[in-house]
């Protein structure tokens, strides 16, 4: 055996190298194995659990109201939306829904959450491919972002706020002036996100027509979120099926149809515009009343199953539930959307350079803890 | 089409098939033996065209192991669930849909890892996330953890 990360020749005279599992570009500890022609990359072979946690069979000992902080470790950056996912879940086996202040405040923390999550896959995405400067623009907006959840939650990356039946506590009552302040900033500062790297001659050589998925193929790989709609491919949970008065809520789903990189790049962008909108629409119109609906102290779910799904910043969450009656769950099962997405990695990278395969993993937007889980 | 018409139209083609729709989605409950029949032809009878397996999972209930399949039509947007009932649990087996759709590629090792099932015809069936030599299917409700401390 090999010493780990050491580079192997095979018969072929393929060259085998290991990428990560502490490799910055990883941005986790993600590990690639990949076969090497030159430099072009023959397969590429994920190895995964370096970071498994088992949430799911921790969550079989937990209480319906406890599991749901286990899972803002799993995508850290959509922490909001993961706990918002579950609480809907055991909402649909109570058969109760949240009050309507309580669904509007999820949704606005929702959408600062998908903001402030594209806003470092844009920074990230850029220090990738060797711009630095994005790094630091956007956090300088994302930090406000951080501020604004750190008032009313408590914490800034695992807010921990949905709780069965509604939120935790209410906004904090600078909430809506500083949520007003963030938005007018982060508008004015989209024109410079573009300057500086969407209409950059690097950057789009080193994305355009690099890690190309077609429609049918995303479908089958079970790609969901901007990767999928990169392709194309309409499935926008928001839209499909709306949860927490999303029906009533006006905006676009982004398609872009390149499949490429750089469309992956684009619907990300133009996500961002859309997050903003949606917030600017609510922030005025928060209705008065609980922000939590009456629920008993232990929850038990009837015998049955409830499934709920969620768009992250990422795609498709699914949250599974198979109940027997009793305080915890019997079984749950997170569909996560980084694990279908990351099994699409080869499909995109074969053929590519090595030095591509940098650019498709910052366009996938991977965070390995909800690979791994 | 709706429940009712998937259930009419799939109880012409395969009698065995029984339902349950109690829950949020019509449920097909079928022996694991005689799945790939029914899975390949809600794959690829176009009234049908279930493209996306959006959920891929397993539950333990000690006497059996079931399989779940979440499938969805972008085209026709409907879903259903499909129940594989595994009876061995000892030496459980079932045949691969990972041809038919390439995202139960890792979803079936994952499975294969935390449940022990095997997955026949399957082209990569390797462990996932845990180590090769690791010893149990951790997520199988007769397993025992020695470095659990209950607080």
């Amino acid at each position: 055996m090999s010493l780990l990360g050491a580079p192997e020749l095979t018969e072929e005279g393929e060259f085998v190298i290991n990428i990560g599992p502490q490799h910055p570009s990883t941005h986790g500890v993600l590990h690639l194995k990949v076969w090497l022609d030159g430099e072009t990359i023959k397969k590429v072979q994920p190895h995964l659990g370096y970071i498994h946690r088992s949430i799911e069979k921790m969550s079989e000992s937990l209480s319906y109201r406890n599991f749901i902080y286990v899972t803002s470790r799993m995508d850290y950056l959509s922490a909001h939306i993961n706990n918002q996912a579950c609480a809907l879940a055991v909402e649909k086996g109570l058969q109760i829904e949240a009050p309507p202040r309580a669904q509007m405040i999820r949704i606005l923390m929702a959408e600062l959450t998908r903001l402030s999550s594209h806003q470092l896959w844009w920074g990230c995405t850029g220090l990738d491919l060797g711009a630095v400067t994005p790094f630091f623009y956007a956090f300088r907006e994302r930090e406000a972002i951080m501020e604004i959840m750190e008032e009313s939650c408590g914490a800034r990356l695992t807010q921990n706020y949905c709780v069965p039946g509604g939120v935790m506590y209410d906004v904090h009552p600078n909430f809506q002036n500083r949520v007003k302040d963030v938005i007018k900033q982060i508008k004015s500062k989209f024109k410079e996100y573009e300057e500086i790297l969407s209409g950059n001659v690097i950057f789009e050589q080193r994305t355009k027509g690099v890690g190309y998925i077609s429609a049918a193929d995303a479908v089958s790989y079970g790609c969901t979120g901007p990767t999928a709609r990169g392709s194309g491919v309409s499935c926008d949970v928001r839209k499909w099926f709306p949860y927490d008065g999303y029906e009533k809520v006006q905006f676009k789903e982004i398609l872009e149809h390149g499949g490429d990189c750089y469309a992956r790049y684009m619907v990300r962008m133009a996500e961002m515009k859309q997050s903003a909108y949606i917030i600017e629409q609510l922030i005025d119109n928060i209705p008065e009343g609980d922000f939590q609906a009456k629920t008993k102290m232990v929850l038990k779910l009837p015998k049955g199953e409830f499934y709920q799904r969620v768009e992250t910043a990422r795609g498709e969450l699914g949250v599974y539930i198979v109940s027997d009656g009793a305080a915890s769950p019997y079984r749950i099962k997170y569909r996560s959307p980084n694990f279908s997405n990351l099994s699409a990695l080869e499909h995109m990278a074969k053929g590519a350079k090595i030095g591509d395969l940098v650019a498709i993993m910052a366009t996938i937007d991977l965070v390995i803890p909800d690979v791994d889980r | 089409m709706t429940n009712e018409e998937i259930k009419q139209s799939v109880s012409a083609l395969f009698p065995a098939v029984t339902y349950d729709e109690t829950g949020e989605f019509l449920n097909l409950l079928i022996s694991s033996g005689d799945l790939r029949p029914l899975i390949e032809a809600l794959r690829k009878n176009a009234e049908y065209d279930f493209d996306f397996l959006f959920c891929l999972t397993c539950i333990d209930w000690k006497t059996h192991l079931t399989m779940v399949y979440h499938l969805l039509s972008k085209k026709h947007k409907h879903a259903i669930v499909i129940k594989a009932k595994i009876a061995d649990t000892i030496n459980p087996e079932i045949e691969t849909v990972s041809d038919l759709w390439k995202t139960a590629i890792f979803h079936e090792r994952e499975v294969y890892d935390l449940f022990g099932v095997k997955f026949l015809n399957h082209p990569d069936l390797r462990r996932l996330l845990l180590d090769e030599s690791w010893e149990g299917y951790p997520l199988r409700k007769n397993y025992v953890d020695e470095n659990m401390i209950t607080i």
